[in-house]
């Protein structure tokens, strides 16, 4: 590329950025899921570049959404983080049976190396276990262009395609060069098809069967689809890979001969038959889970896998290095950071601090106050999933003897309990615990962790246009929850800690929301104002 | 440095210093002058004060998007005590810019000093063989401009100056 070229053709976009801009280019109509990093961006995108974009209460719905909407012929993307994908499993399991006139993308964005996250699951499992066909892509310029492949294909074989990337895609920024002119949109209208799409065990007997025959087509077409692409090398040495640890091969083997697979699920059998044939040794480097080498082998392919040690973690050019070289050496530890931790002024802060001093049970859950359990506060005892806090809280009070089930709180931030703790509210008062519970919402009215997205119980949209609110407090009372108490912050430290002795000295369930807008967010819409 | 192997800078710092900023300045030159580049990092936590870094690998290719352990050309770090953590990134021989090489004093804001840092790392890079003439100091106006909000354009682009005349004066002395 000569640095004369003009830069009108050409983008410098994350992975995220990549995929929202293939996703409008690509005529999708509607885009819906849950922030969560790395994929927030993706929906972010989409909204500024002029596409409807919408954050659902949590990743179920959204996927739900866009199904509704590609089951009419349009077509749509749902987004989420790999966690994000297990709450939405339900509906995308069974989608992949129904039949799907328009066109159903879910990007699943994995965070292999935890650099957010609460587990790194490897996401690639889901498709085969679903039967969904997945692309990788593995940079921006791939990202765009599978966006839009996920899209043909999802038409072409009228099923959901899942677009699977991982922190490094979704968060590095490479070059670009977009389409010249976007394709047109489909008409949706509604044409009854209830074999389908009503999945009653007569109808979805079929449906599993004609599932496995377009798999297997798939898997047929996948092998000239032009996604896999043959890099020339040296024959001594061959390696498939895919996704950004492709980018990694190249440059920690520059000699080798690579394969780099753009689609994952089916994989293209015959080509890595030949491509293992024609070189001496064969390496199948991959992130996370020895997904790729157990799915060769299970062919009759001999191909190389890495040590074990390396399934944690991401990976890089230097552990590239190594896994070729069979180096299973300790790797030295990096230096460590400094830790994040809550801001200050931040009024997470004194409700972790009161929690402390009171020496309270913390059942935790997701959100920057999962800071809670670093130094200085030491106040939280669990956190596992969203939603977790409220449930998991509830099984200790059940179990655990009178004097300590009297110690246990649920902490949970607002964004997450319109996410999962609803339903945990609902089972608190359908089998109270015999000591009550206290359940504590910190409401800072903004999914604060992800980069300060709305939510049903902001008041405004994606787009940060006016919403109907969701109201905590009344929705806590429908529920059957008679001692709700709405303060501020938590300001007061006295009268905060105050409260919550009364709350967990009455035996009642009771439910605390604390009020007060996230600093990070009140700066962000003064400077939004100013601007 | 072989012709054609890509330059690796390294930004690192606190969350809220301007780390990821300082690296998008950065990508956005690189990128209009025409280098392939690859600029990667991680979000999510990077605005609640821990430790954050961001890679900017430019060249007539980039591989892979991050700068492997010990290969840094440069390093570039905002806060005193983020330079340990961060020395093993930086290559033998490579060179290592820090706070202590800008007057905090002559800064508006000390918000200005991840562009300040820019400014020195300007004059460095334009004594590389594959980068001389082609990154122009209204180029990288442009980009400071581009990624910052209009009130805090000028402060930056002092910074930015400022940050220049400190590197010039540094490397005569070499």
């Amino acid at each position: 590329m000569s640095p004369q070229d003009a830069t009108e053709d050409r983008l410098l976009l994350s992975g995220n950025e990549a995929i929202a801009r293939a996703a409008l280019d690509a005529g999708v109509t509607l885009g819906t899921g849950y922030p969560g990093t790395p994929s927030t961006e993706i929906l972010e995108t989409f909204s500024a570049l002029g596409g409807r974009a919408q954050w659902a209460p949590n990743e179920k719905v959204a996927l739900e959404v866009a199904l509704g909407a590609a089951f009419v012929g349009a077509r749509a993307v749902a987004t989420m983080k790999h966690v994000g994908l297990n709450v939405a499993a339900d509906p995308f399991f069974t989608a992949a049976y129904t039949d799907i006139p328009g066109a159903l993308v879910v990007v699943s964005a994995d965070d292999p190396g935890l650099a957010s996250s609460q587990n790194e699951q490897d996401n690639r499992r889901y498709a085969v276990a679903a039967g969904v066909p997945m692309l990788e892509p593995s940079d921006s310029q791939e990202a765009y262009d599978f966006t839009f492949e996920a899209v043909r294909m999802a038409e072409k074989w009228r099923m959901p395609v899942l677009l699977r990337v991982t922190t490094r895609i979704c968060h590095s920024k490479t070059i670009v060069r977009p389409r010249k002119a976007p394709i047109d949109k489909p008409e949706p209208r509604f044409e009854r098809d209830a074999r389908g799409r009503v999945m009653i065990p007569a109808h979805a007997r079929i449906a599993h069967s004609r599932l496995r025959r377009k798999l297997g087509e798939i898997a047929d077409w996948t092998e000239n689809s032009g996604l896999h692409r043959t890099l020339d090398g040296e024959s001594s040495l061959g390696i498939v890979a895919s996704g950004v640890v492709a980018a990694h091969v190249r440059e920690a083997a520059p000699q080798a001969r690579v394969l780099k697979l753009g689609q994952t699920y089916p994989l293209p059998i015959q080509a890595i038959r030949e491509f293992v044939r024609s070189v001496d040794r064969c390496v199948a480097i991959e992130e996370g889970d020895p997904y790729l080498v157990e799915s060769i082998r299970a062919e009759g392919i001999a191909v190389e896998g890495k040590a074990a040690m390396y399934r944690f973690g991401e990976l890089n050019v230097s552990r590239v290095r190594r896994i070729l070289a069979r180096d299973e050496s300790p790797e030295p530890e990096p230096p460590k950071g400094k830790p994040p931790e809550l801001c200050k002024g931040c009024p997470h802060r004194t409700a972790f601090e009161t929690l402390r001093d009171m020496d309270c049970i913390v059942t935790g859950d997701i959100g920057c106050y999962t800071l809670g359990v670093l130094p200085p506060f030491q106040a939280m005892d669990t956190c596992v999933c969203m939603g977790a806090a409220i449930g998991v809280g509830l099984g200790m009070r059940h179990a655990l003897p009178p004097e300590q089930a009297r110690r246990v709180v649920s902490v949970i931030g607002d964004s997450t309990f319109v996410h999962s703790g609803i339903t945990g509210l609902v089972e608190m008062a359908y089998n109270p615990p015999s000591t009550g519970h206290v359940v504590l919402i910190l409401d800072n009215g903004t999914t604060a962790m992800t980069g300060l997205q709305d939510h049903p119980g902001t008041g405004r949209r994606l787009d940060r246009e006016p919403a109907d609110k969701l109201s905590f407090e009344d929705l806590a009372r429908s529920i059957g929850i008679q001692d709700v108490h709405v303060i501020d912050g938590p300001g007061d430290p006295v009268a905060f800690r105050r409260l919550m002795e009364e709350c967990l000295a009455s035996g009642k369930l009771s439910v605390v929301i604390a009020r007060r807008p996230c600093i990070l967010a009140v700066a962000r819409d003064k400077k939004m104002e100013q601007a | 440095m072989t012709a054609g192997r890509a330059i690796d800078v390294v930004v690192g710092g606190l969350g809220g210093q301007g780390v990821l900023k300082a690296s998008d300045i950065l990508a956005e030159v690189v990128f209009s002058a025409g280098f392939d580049v690859k600029k990667s990092e991680i979000h999510g936590m990077s605005q609640r004060g821990g430790s954050v870094t961001s890679d900017v690998r430019f060249g007539q290719e980039v591989l892979s998007p991050m700068v492997p352990e010990g290969e840094a050309d440069y390093l570039v770090v905002l806060a005193a005590d983020q330079i340990e953590p961060n020395r093993h990134l930086l290559r033998e021989g490579g060179t290592l810019l820090e706070p202590s090489l800008i007057d905090a004093a002559s800064l508006a804001s000390p918000r200005g000093l991840n562009v300040a840092l820019l400014g020195a790392l300007s004059v460095w890079l334009e004594k590389e063989e594959n980068v001389a003439g082609r990154l122009s100091v209204e180029a990288w106006e442009n980009a400071i401009r581009s990624n910052l909000a209009p009130k805090i354009h000028d402060q930056n682009l002092e910074a930015f100056a400022i940050g220049r005349r400190a590197a010039a004066e540094r490397t005569a002395q070499e």
